[in-house]
């Protein structure tokens, strides 16, 4: 049997026998959402990349295979995951990325890893090898269920292999420092959504604003007259937002729980305590010990939703790690969830306790 | 086809009292001469008259509709404007077809933030209008623009000549609000990134109105760029111009647009447009570069020199932004040109890998010759979308039933490359068959799930996209039997 085959085997046995599974690349994430429960079933044998043709913009890899080496093998021909994955670990693979469903400094602009998901084939929870979308750019054959994979934290089924737009890298990228106030970075940032500037990343923290812009030398020296701040030097610039994205900056270090909050663009200071904000101002971390009613209202009154994004396992079961859903959008996930593993193996409460 | 007259009148009757209870009398549609212009959609091939037309005007009588057909048992066929291409929006002869284009305000325009928030029977293009005095705009613009609503746009995931660079519908969409079969309302998405839960709104984008009846749509507008411009060439053969577009790709460049146009296609425009076009060309490429000032004259520079390396025969660059209108203006009118040249066409979505564009376009030569029919190519060579307009006259005996069969033979071919059969267009009722050649039956299951987790009554425009276990059994037969489908008056070759 192929490893595939050994999985489907391995998933009619669990739903038989009513087994809950723990999907498990390298366990990078593992801190992500409710703590995990069942036996663990490794994707490490899913590994490697199956096609990359650079002209094509497409890559499709097992999702085993380590992040790390795709993006290896991208920079080799000059291109990037552009949503700019967080690894969260050395051994962090394609699998773990697709199912957090998380992106890195340059969301803003090039937006979520969901948008560059062109196709997955899974495991679902009857063994069934199904699927969806594929290899090209434009693709409208049948509902986009290879996006709803991105995110779902393993709980529809096993992702066996993805495939992922990819973009050239730009020709160079440069970063600027500038003094200011949180209400000023704000409305900084929203400015760049409302003119035409390769701003490419964006951060505040504690009276500084970090602005990454990316492009050709010309757009580059067009771009650093309007953003007016202190260049960093290059080595200094990616280290910035590398620490960003890997939450190895000092604000990330252990301490009190750390929350996500997600708003929409123009939202003001969230005004519950120290906040480090990205994403011209859509993704701000907080690090509180309040309750977390307090802080999801705060969050849902400007527009937005919060997560519970790093915190001891015992608090993360007694505050929820993500925002409750609407009835009818809890009926919907439940349905879904009831189509795709009826047997509800796949990482059972790793999303919501009953899903 | 006649089923049953006179049950359908009583049931007509029975669903058009209830209808009226909640609807004002110029809201319902029920004598045959009202109901006819709505018979087929941009897809004129299949017509079916819709036992009642309902045109709310609010979203509460949206859900008070759906609560009625549910009900009732009534199937509900979604509509915007009617440009669909895949008989998406063609109605049900037992149901009611729900056009929404009366629900067509703009509710919010935040230009400060670069959201706009929109009913569904607003138009594609009125949006940008709204948004251009502050320098915005909504990206995604399919050539029917004009005319075709977000509603419409959201249910195919509809993309333009410049989704390369910035997206489809699924891109620019951040939120959608609408109505279950059952009458709730749900809200997908949101202004905020990365909505918790499933990524329910990537589902209802591109589900045909199969999942929920669309009320309300947050767009993301964008800064229209300082600068466009936009460079033509010409290629002696179209393999040459298949292998520009992997150049230009490959040196890292991504055009605001690039489109391909065979020679039948620039043939077909030029008389109607001029545009310009060099007509002795095999194919012409369009390469737009769009940006800051400084950006745009290095990048035009770079592409120019690219094709020139490629072989390109005749380069040209606009010089202004009336010739950069100019030039798009054949690719855009390819579709009215194809009407002009020909009674009837026959417009194809499938995407390919860019790679094989050429043994792709030499194979539908060939086919043009075998089934004695026209084809004019356009091509998004950006993402691999090919656009084949097979040209036939409905009124020749034996055209229309090549015209169909052509056309899934060449689904079949970019499935057969590694690609899909619908691009941007949807399956609606046309492609239904193809979709048992791209999918197999727990795949298609799948999609059954997706359908009845949402739409649990199954009333949302049945019957369309996803085929039925005795529809492929059927299909895979006749190719066994045939390998072209037994149309009557089909010539075999």
């Amino acid at each position: 049997m192929n490893p595939i085959e050994q999985l489907s085997a391995r998933v009619r046995d669990a739903a038989r026998d009513g087994q809950p599974l723990c999907i498990t690349g390298s366990g990078s994430k593992s801190f992500y959402g409710l703590p995990a429960s069942g036996e663990p079933l490794l994707t490490s044998e899913l590994s490697g990349i199956v096609s990359y043709e650079p002209t094509e913009l497409v890559i499709r890899a097992r999702a085993g295979t380590p992040l790390g080496e795709i993006e290896s093998v991208l920079a080799q021909s000059g291109q990037m995951l552009a949503f700019e994955p967080p690894h969260f670990g050395a051994g962090a693979t394609l699998g773990g990325c697709i199912a957090a469903g998380l992106s890195g400094p340059a969301r803003a602009s090039a937006g979520p890893l969901r948008d560059f998901m062109l196709g997955v084939s899974i495991i679902d929870g009857r063994g069934e090898h199904l699927n969806f979308g594929g290899q090209v750019m434009k693709n409208v054959a049948g509902y986009d269920i290879a996006r709803v994979m991105s995110g779902s934290l393993g709980t529809l089924g096993i992702v066996v292999d993805v495939s992922l737009k990819v973009l050239p890298r730009p020709a160079g990228s440069e970063s600027f420092e500038v003094e200011c106030t949180l209400d000023d970075a704000l409305a900084r940032f929203r400015a760049f959504g409302t003119r035409s500037i390769p701003v490419t990343a964006t951060a505040w923290h504690d009276g500084r604003a970090w602005i990454r812009t990316s492009g050709s030398r010309a757009a580059l020296a067009a771009a650093a007259k309007i953003v007016n701040g202190t260049r960093l030097d290059e080595d200094q610039g990616a280290a910035l937002w590398l620490s960003l994205r890997e939450q190895t900056f000092a604000f990330f270090a252990p301490g009190a729980p750390l929350w996500r909050i997600a708003l929409p663009i123009g939202a003001p200071p969230l005004a519950l305590g120290a906040e480090l904000v990205e994403w011209r101002g859509m993704q701000r971390w907080i690090r509180s010990g309040e309750d977390a009613a307090t802080i999801r209202a705060r969050a849902e009154a400007l527009g937005g939703h919060a997560t519970l994004f790093r915190a001891s396992p015992a608090e993360r079961v007694r505050l929820g790690v993500f925002t409750p859903l609407a009835p009818a959008l809890w009926t919907l996930h439940q349905r879904l969830k009831k189509h795709f593993d009826p047997a509800g193996v796949f990482n059972p409460g790793r999303m919501y306790p009953a899903l | 086809m006649n089923a049953l007259p006179q049950i359908h009148a009583s049931r007509q009757q029975e669903v058009a009292r209830a209808l009226a209870a909640v609807l004002p009398e110029d809201a319902l549609l029920v004598a045959a001469e009202d109901t006819r212009p709505y018979e087929c959609d941009g897809l004129t091939m299949y017509r079916e008259l819709p036992m009642i037309v309902a045109l709310p005007q609010t979203e509460a009588e949206v859900v008070e509709i759906l609560k009625i057909c549910n009900a009732l048992g009534v199937a509900v066929v979604a509509r915007g404007a009617g440009t669909g291409l895949s008989g998406g929006a063609m109605p049900h002869k037992e149901g009611v077809l729900l056009g929404l284009a009366r629900l067509n305000r703009i509710l919010e325009l935040d230009c400060d933030n670069g959201t706009a928030r929109v009913q569904p029977g607003v138009r594609n293009l009125a949006i940008s209008e709204a948004a251009a005095p502050f320098g915005l705009y909504y990206a995604p613009d399919p050539s029917s623009q004009i005319a075709c609503t977000i509603g419409g746009n959201v249910a195919e995931n509809s993309g333009g000549v410049h989704c390369l660079k910035y997206g489809l519908t699924v891109h620019n969409v951040l939120r959608v609000r609408g109505v279950t079969s059952a009458g709730e309302i749900v809200e997908l998405g949101s202004s905020a990134p990365d909505a918790p839960g499933y990524d329910l709104l990537a589902l209802s984008i591109g589900s045909e109105g199969m999942l929920l009846v669309t009320t309300e749509v947050t767009v993301k507008l964008i800064p229209k760029p300082a600068m466009a411009r936009v460079v033509m060439a010409s290629f002696a053969d179209v393999e040459t111009s298949g292998d520009a577009v992997a150049a230009v790709i490959g040196a890292g460049i991504i055009p605001a647009g690039l489109e391909m146009m065979d020679q039948a296609a620039t043939r077909a425009v030029e008389p109607f447009v001029k545009a310009g076009y060099d007509l002795d060309a095999a194919a012409i490429l369009l390469v737009e570069s769009d940006g800051m000032a400084e950006e745009v004259e290095d990048e035009i520079e770079r592409i120019e020199a690219i094709l020139k390396s490629q072989g390109a025969i005749r380069c040209q660059a606009s010089q202004s932004e009336a010739e950069r209108l100019r030039f798009w203006a054949g690719r855009k009118n390819a579709f009215p040109a194809a009407g002009r040249i020909s009674p009837d066409y026959y417009c194809m979505d499938g995407t390919i890998p860019r790679r094989r564009v050429g043994e792709v376009l030499k194979a539908i030569e060939k086919m043009e010759q075998r089934y004695a029919l026209r084809c004019m190519n356009v091509f998004h060579a950006g993402d691999g979308n090919l656009h084949p307009l097979i040209l036939y006259d409905a009124n020749a005996p034996g055209e229309l039933e090549r015209a169909d069969a052509f056309g899934a033979e060449i689904l079949e071919l970019c499935v057969a490359v590694g690609g899909t059969v619908t691009g941007e267009h949807g399956v609606g009722i046309e492609k239904i068959s193809q979709m048992c050649v791209q999918f197999n039956r727990a795949e298609l299951d799948a999609f059954l799930g997706v359908k009845h987790a949402f739409d649990a009554a199954g009333i949302l425009n049945p019957d369309k996209v996803i085929p039925s276990l005795h529809r492929c059994a059927e299909y895979g037969r006749m190719k066994v039997h045939g390998g072209v489908l037994p149309f009557e008056g089909l010539e075999r070759f």
